[in-house]
């Protein structure tokens, strides 16, 4: 894997605590983010952002959502010593267990906290876009408890792919409506729950499902987020007496990511290092790697690194994590990446598979694909602190998803179901074969 | 360049409405597009404006997304659209491009301001920027004196309709219903209080785009309006005939004479 840093260029910081903030009109650094969106929709942005400010500040709403995570969702989730991967790279690695959370994923703490919102705002609906599915089962999940209206936007091709998480939605009394248009791929998901919202804004909120968009959506999902990272920070204090030397997770839209991020960015000694999907290999141009690879641009309606071609015309992304499949990135990433707090690394899906059949030989832990990405990069970091530091060096690994999702893809990535596959089989052999 | 302004001084001079014609450029093809649309100022469009075809357009209806992904599969460019521009305004009527805003940033804002107004283009329509976000293309317009049309929606506060009132030149795009563009059976009640609310904020045309497909609608409009933007049912005349070019441009003349026919009967 190649370690370089993005080539992104260096930009001043402005001083001061809220140096990593966005400004009131949601620029990251003065220049990421922002609101690129119809005027239809900015009276509706206007006013969520009001009630996402106020509900912050109001300690009976911060109350109820750790209530809810706490009681509903089992956050706080458990940052768990991986000792025999520890042993393995010579460096002590925890995980962020938040593939242990209800519906096994990070992504029930944003829902849970936008689906709050919504009730609080007196909304009767949600609408969410969802790649691999797992937002949608997220946000019918939050519906189905807090008795709201939802439909779900998936493109054709994904509800094909991931056929049982529509069930899932179902199930949970979600309505799914394949996205035909565009590349019929997550993007236009988005662009079609837009179309939705325009439409239906006086009464439906729509549950971003990334920290990307306009504004107030990265820095809402930020805040709904950044348990991870603020949990993690006093686990880790509290059972090793020590910050980290590292974090790290996996970057799609980034709403992972920046929850472990956030509680680190005043830590100057803490390294940041988000792992970009890299499909095939960025040389290969299939890949996601928005950050290492594409440009700036405005995409959803935020400035931010878009993969795009020469026209500004969005490139179709590439990874075998539905969940990373996205050539756009959230503005704060961008921002991190330019002012150099944060670095941003392509892993290929390879890497990530063989990190997935590691892990769960090593930990007995199936990690999400998305999450295996995070794996594979933080092991190269932890290899190289071990060196630096010795077997004390330390990084949190956010385990933002668990994999029972992706055995289709792991069945057909190892040949695994096959009754000759003994259990001596080298899964990290198979994986490379199949890269080759 | 012409400015908009000049198309509804004409109207207003008739006592009339302006009828304002869309069409994505690149479709069916970028001479074919000119062909149309040259033959929609032929029928009796008072402005034209261009589309520049975007791979996501969050705007846009059915209609329109499929012509555009026509254009883009067929290889348009940024390049094609302001030849597009030129080629229509050489007919003398104002031709403005819409379009998304990563195109633009994409091109370079100074030089497509500079590149539009070199081919005659008499400004542009943001769906997706709003003034307190698009400082860079108020500037480079105002450098290169173009129009700056901004849009206004139902749920547009006063305070807002102001700023863009203010902000914006050649005219104020009334979008007069919460959605998507694309043809409507009725037209919307949201569009009168929404026209009045324009010009209680200042002296500027105020056109509305509410998916008029016929002349009684476009009458209808009309009577409140300066300008009546018809978009969707164009690219429907177009997208009902393909391959056959020549049925395609007479179902396009027959809507804009029927269209431009309405809008003097407002």
């Amino acid at each position: 894997m190649s370690q370089t840093q993005s080539q992104t260029q260096s930009q001043a910081l402005p001083g001061g605590p809220m140096r990593y903030e966005a400004d009131e009109r949601g620029y990251f650094g003065g220049t990421w983010g922002g609101r690129f969106m119809p005027e239809a929709l900015v009276a509706a942005l206007d006013e969520l952002t009001v009630a996402w400010q106020d509900a912050m500040a109001d300690a009976s709403f911060v109350a109820d959502f750790e209530r809810v995570l706490r009681d509903y969702a089992g956050v706080p989730s458990r940052l768990y010593h991986a000792e025999r991967l520890s042993e393995k790279v010579g460096a002590r690695v925890l995980l962020k267990r938040e593939d242990l959370n209800h519906t096994g994923a990070h992504k029930i703490r944003n829902v849970m906290g936008q689906a709050l919102l919504t009730k609080r705002m007196g909304k009767s609906r949600v609408i969410a876009e969802t790649g691999a599915g797992q937002h949608g089962v997220a946000s019918a999940t939050a519906a189905a408890w807090f008795d709201l209206d939802c439909t779900v936007y998936m493109g054709a091709v994904d509800t094909r792919r991931q056929a049982l998480n529509v069930a899932r939605m179902q199930l949970l009394g979600a309505k799914v409506v394949p996205v035909e248009s565009g590349s019929a791929t997550l993007k236009d998901a988005i662009n079609e729950a837009l179309r939705d919202w325009v439409a239906s804004v006086d009464h439906t909120a729509y549950l971003f499902g990334t920290a990307a968009g306009p504004h107030p959506f990265p820095s809402m999902v930020r805040d709904f987020c950044r348990g991870i990272g603020d949990e993690a920070r006093a686990q880790c204090l509290d059972q090793y007496g020590v910050l980290p030397d590292a974090v790290a997770a996996c970057v799609g839209g980034g709403s992972n990511a920046i929850g472990l991020f956030t509680a680190f960015l005043e830590d100057d000694g803490v390294e940041i290092h988000g792992f970009e999907p890299g499909g095939d290999g960025v040389e290969t141009g299939r890949h996601a790697a928005t950050i290492h690879a594409g440009e700036a641009g405005v995409l959803h309606g935020a400035r931010t690194y878009v993969l795009q071609d020469e026209d500004g015309q969005t490139v179709e992304s590439h990874s075998i994590s539905a969940g990373l499949d996205y050539p756009g990135v959230g503005p704060q990433h961008s921002w991190l990446a330019a002012s150099g707090r944060a670095s941003y690394t392509p892993v290929t899906d390879a890497e990530a598979m063989e990190a997935m059949a590691l892990l769960s030989r090593t930990e007995g832990i199936i990690p999400a694909i998305e999450s295996a990405h995070a794996i594979a990069g933080a092991l190269e970091v932890a290899k190289r602190l071990g060196q630096e530091k010795g077997p004390d060096a330390t990084i949190i690994v956010n385990l933002s998803g668990r994999g029972d999702k992706d055995m289709g893809t792991a069945i057909e990535w190892f040949g695994l179901g096959d009754a000759d596959l003994g259990p001596d089989a080298d899964l990290e052999q198979v994986a490379d074969e199949a890269a080759q | 360049m012409t400015s908009t302004s000049t198309a509804f001084e004409k109207a207003r001079a008739e006592d009339r409405a302006a009828l304002i014609g869309y069409l994505p450029a690149g479709f069916p093809s970028v001479e074919g597009s000119i062909r149309a649309m040259r033959t929609m100022v032929e029928a009796g469009c008072d402005a034209i404006e261009v589309g520049l075809p975007y791979s996501d357009p969050v705007m846009d209806g059915p209609t329109i997304q499929d012509a555009a992904q026509q254009a883009l599969d067929a290889g348009v460019r940024t390049r094609d659209v302001i030849e597009v521009v030129r080629a229509v305004a050489e007919t003398g009527v104002p031709t403005l491009v819409m379009t998304y805003w990563n195109p633009v940033e994409r091109y370079g804002v100074e030089r497509w301001a500079s590149d539009l107004a070199e081919a005659g283009g008499a400004g542009l329509i943001t769906p997706d920027i709003t003034p307190d976000h698009g400082s860079a293309w108020i500037a480079a317009a105002d450098e290169h004196d173009l129009d700056k049309v901004f849009l206004v929606a139902p749920s547009s506060t006063d305070e807002r309709v102001a700023m863009t009132v203010a902000e914006s030149r050649g005219f104020v795009y009334a979008a007069a219903v919460m959605g998507v563009t694309g043809a409507r059976e009725a037209t919307s009640d949201l569009a009168g209080p929404l026209v009045r609310r324009v010009r209680a904020a200042g002296d500027i045309p105020v056109a509305v785009g509410i998916g008029v497909s016929n002349g009684d609608q476009a009458a209808e409009v009309a009577r409140f309006a300066d300008g009546v933007i018809v978009g969707s049912a164009f690219v429907r005349a177009l997208l009902d005939h393909p391959g056959d070019e020549a049925a395609g441009l007479e179902a396009l003349r027959a809507l804009t004479a029927d269209l431009a026919e309405g809008v003097r009967r407002g």
